[in-house]
């Protein structure tokens, strides 16, 4: 069954392997996946300590609910002290790996030290060996997978990959696992290079004793049901992430010029419905692709129609590849967008934050912070699509001094390059924000100011705060597992009840991602989708563990709470730019300039953001500095972390 | 009971390749999670973006059936279906070395040989997958799927011909 898959310890530097089974009051602590992982990375690491050295600890998950029937149970996290940021790194991607760990045995990896050479990890029906991985050493994302395949003579592994980017340690190098499926942010890629761990393989034929079968399975049918009938899962499924792009672009709600312009003007070209023609182009009509279990497929297939990669075969691309390689950099052209996103995929490398940093070193050329010099004669101008993807090889590849300066990520880059530079750099935390502009919507600018792993979306956004929903749905949301009677309010601009909704959010979907499902089978883009009384069902049936929603809601909280203690040892100060909850002056100071009437000519209101920031502290237990009150953490059951149960 | 006339049709182009259904019929039949015991696997060529679902056919003339010496296989022509009667099998896998499909499995744990049984009748697989890559399907309606595609290429392709007909006028 679920509850006797198992954690391993894996020390690198010595080659001890122990495994451990997982005491059942740690799983009703904190069920598993990222929740327990974050628990693990306070318990595993030590202050202050090098995120690309020995010292850190790698943590590699599936949820409590991986490969049941909870439906898209698909998730694999992968969680460290971050590289970028030094605060906590933690990256989640769909695809088939977390399955086939657990069928293999395993839930939890916890990976120390440093191997002498390259090895990779090769996980069978419980077992646990170190192997030699030189001759992996250089390859691509996709090489590496195939060739562990071919060594080991079976088609059927799974293996999460580093490319070429993790090997040279650039700070935001991803894990893949497949064509594209991706631990992207927070670098986690560069962990495992500065492990010399080049993959983990995973193969099992393990039973997962499911507690009540029937019911899952008939549970299970009912969840499809509810989760295929919400509209933006059926568009999800037929035009993938870029719809979101295409329609938040529509009103003005995405990073242009780096952060000069919230809206791309005339980008037809790279507009969802021309993608989908492409694929459809290339890859017939039945072009959608799914992870393990889910039917959403969310994933399109295409071949890159013209170019020096024409025909080669890839899959996406997801939002945020238009953000980096289209809206963020002000480049308009399916070939940079389709090739870009293959080069990210091969070489191993986070979109968002590829696509992030360039277009802020397009700013800096343009403004003459950065010169030829320093670019080695490339023209960073906005709109130069061959700048940008040359970019992105001398990044993955730590290519002349710029490429170099880009992958140690932006706040190591801003001290390099000098100057005002780090005014214009778009981060919290040290992470990147995503492709989105948040100076229309303050429930969106107080989630990334707040987001535990940084600048992020899938942390705590209250996406559905776009959607304008009548006062009695968001009443029914927000107000269970716990009772709210504060203010809500349906209008995207407002500041009022949005600290409660960001709290609601982080809870939801620290819950999704401790069960290890996808968060489209819960709030995130859709009102109407599974939160926390279906998973009280979906858990009992597939592991016979009994939770009230609070009870889920509560353990939620207090694996937020642990990422939270992490952070603060590491440094989080409230308003510190670099590791605190706070966001870029030019939020305050810059009015966006395109856009719909309601969201041309707005910035996020500085002291109406501090009295959320305030807010959302009080309803997490913090004092007004930001640090859990003694009897918050009496009440999660947290005062005397590191407590080291596991 | 009369008998069924319906089949299991697999239209690959339409697979998504989630493998919803190993998991499905992993748990329908064995109350466990575990593709391995899957009768419906789905083959994938990953690199070039392809899936195809792969079960039993349930031959007319079924080769397992000639093949098996203890004659434990048979056809259950109420379902028409191809059964293994697991008191008869000795797991000498000659079904499986036979099977042009690769629908014969063996199952490591229990060491018994198993297959698609069409779950009596409600083929689970087909129930679960919202796409209907994989569908149960009146046998004489297999083929109507390709004919009407291929009929819109031909359709297409008139048409097409028309329009270049008029620009040379």
């Amino acid at each position: 069954m679920a509850l006797n898959r198992k954690i391993a310890y894996i020390d690198l530097s010595t080659g001890k392997i122990e495994i451990k089974p997982i005491p059942l009051n740690v799983r009703k602590k904190f069920l598993g996946g990222r929740g327990l992982d974050a628990y693990l990375l306070y318990n595993h690491t030590e202050k202050g300590c090098d995120p690309l050295g020995p010292k850190n600890t790698l943590i590699v998950s599936g949820g409590i609910l991986t490969a049941t029937l909870a439906s898209a149970t698909a998730r694999t996290h992968v969680m460290a002290k971050s590289p970028l940021g030094g605060m906590v790194g933690s990256a989640n991607m769909g695809g088939f790996f977390a399955p086939e760990l657990a069928w293999a045995g395993f839930h939890h990896l916890v990976i120390k030290g440093r191997a002498e050479k390259p090895v990779y990890l090769w996980i069978h029906n419980g077992k646990i060996e170190i192997r030699d991985a030189r001759h992996l050493w250089g390859k691509t994302t996709t090489e590496t997978q195939w060739a562990i395949r071919e060594e080991l003579g079976d088609e059927d592994i799974k293996s999460m990959v580093i490319g070429p980017a993790g090997e040279n340690l650039v700070r935001f190098a991803n894990v893949m696992t497949g064509i594209k499926n991706s631990g992207g942010r927070t670098g986690m890629g560069a962990v495992m290079g500065s492990k010399n761990l080049k993959a983990v393989a995973a193969r099992g034929t393990m039973d997962i004793r499911i507690a009540h079968p029937k019911e899952a399975l008939e549970y299970n049918k009912r969840f499809i049901d509810q989760i295929t009938s919400a509209k933006v899962n059926q568009t999800q499924g037929t035009l993938g992430t870029p719809f979101i792009w295409g329609a938040t672009n529509s009103w003005g709600g995405v990073r242009c010029r780096n952060f000069q312009y919230n809206q791309e003007l005339y980008c037809d070209e790279i507009e969802p419905e021309a993608i989908d023609e492409v694929c459809t182009e290339t890859m017939g009509p039945y072009h959608m692709a799914g992870c393990f279990g889910c039917q959403v497929h969310c994933r399109a297939k295409y071949r890159i129609p013209t170019g020096p990669y024409a025909g080669v075969y890839d899959e996406g691309p997801e939002y945020t590849s238009q953000g980096a390689f289209c809206g963020e950099p002000d480049c308009r052209s399916m070939e940079t967008l389709l090739t870009g996103n293959h080069l990210v995929d091969q070489w191993g490398m986070d979109n968002l934050e590829t696509g992030s940093l360039i277009s802020w070193a397009m700013e800096l050329y343009e403004l003459g912070i950065l010169t030829n010099k320093e670019t080695d004669g490339l023209d960073l101008r906005f709109g130069n699509d061959e700048a940008l993807l040359e970019m992105v090889k001398r990044i993955a590849f730590r290519q002349g001094w710029l490429g170099d300066t880009l992958a140690e990520g932006g706040i190591i880059a801003s001290e390099r390059i000098g100057k005002d530079s780090f005014d214009y750099l778009i981060q919290v935390k040290g992470v990147s924000n995503l492709h989105s502009d948040e100076r229309a919507t303050p429930a969106l600018a107080l989630n990334i100011a707040t987001a535990s792993r940084g600048s992020d979306h899938l942390r705590s956004r209250p996406a559905i705060d776009l959607y304008h929903l009548p006062q009695e749905v968001m009443r029914k949301i927000y107000g269970n597992p716990v009772p709210y009677d504060g203010p809500l309010s349906s209008e995207h601009t407002e500041y009022i009840g949005k600290p409660w909704q960001v709290f609601w959010h982080e809870n939801c979907y620290m819950a999704v991602d401790c069960l290890g499902i996808c968060k489209y089978h819960t709030v995130f883009l859709g009102a109407t989708l599974p939160n926390f009384e279906d998973w009280t069902k979906v858990l009992y049936y597939n592991t016979g563990l009994e939770f009230t929603s609070r009870e889920i809601w509560d353990i939620a909280e207090r694996c937020n709470m642990m990422e939270r203690l992490f952070n603060l040892r590491e440094g989080l100060t409230k308003e510190d730019l670099m590791r605190g909850d706070t966001l870029n002056h030019r939020y305050f100071d810059e009015p966006t300039r395109r856009g719909a009437p309601d969201v041309v000519g707005r910035v996020i209101d500085l002291e109406k953001f501090k009295k959320m920031v305030d807010e959302f502290y009080g309803y997490k237990g913090l004092d007004q500095k930001g640090v859990p009150k003694p009897e918050t953490l009496k009440r999660l059951g947290l005062e005397n972390e590191p407590s080291h149960l596991l | 009971m009369e008998p069924v006339t319906k089949v299991l049709a697999i239209n690959h182009e339409k697979c998504t390749g989630c493998r919803l259904c190993e998991l499905i019929c992993s748990v329908f039949h064995d109350g466990v999670s575990n593709a391995a015991r899957s009768r419906i696997k789905i083959m994938k060529w990953e690199s070039e973006g392809l899936y195809i679902p792969m079960s039993c056919q349930q031959c007319q003339d079924a080769p397992c059936k000639i093949i098996c010496p203890v004659k434990a296989i048979s056809r259950d022509e109420i379902l028409s279906r191809v059964m293994v009667d697991q008191n008869k099998c000795i797991g000498c896998r000659a079904c499986v070395a036979v099977c042009p499909f690769g629908a014969m499995n063996f199952n490591v744990i229990d060491r018994k040989i198993f297959k698609c049984d069409l779950c009596d009748g409600d083929p689970q697989c087909v129930r679960f997958c919202e796409v209907k890559a994989v569908d149960y399907v009146d046998a004489d309606r297999v083929s109507t799927f390709k004919k009407k595609s291929a009929a819109e290429k031909i359709s297409a392709a008139r048409k097409e011909a028309a329009a270049l007909e008029s620009e040379l006028r």
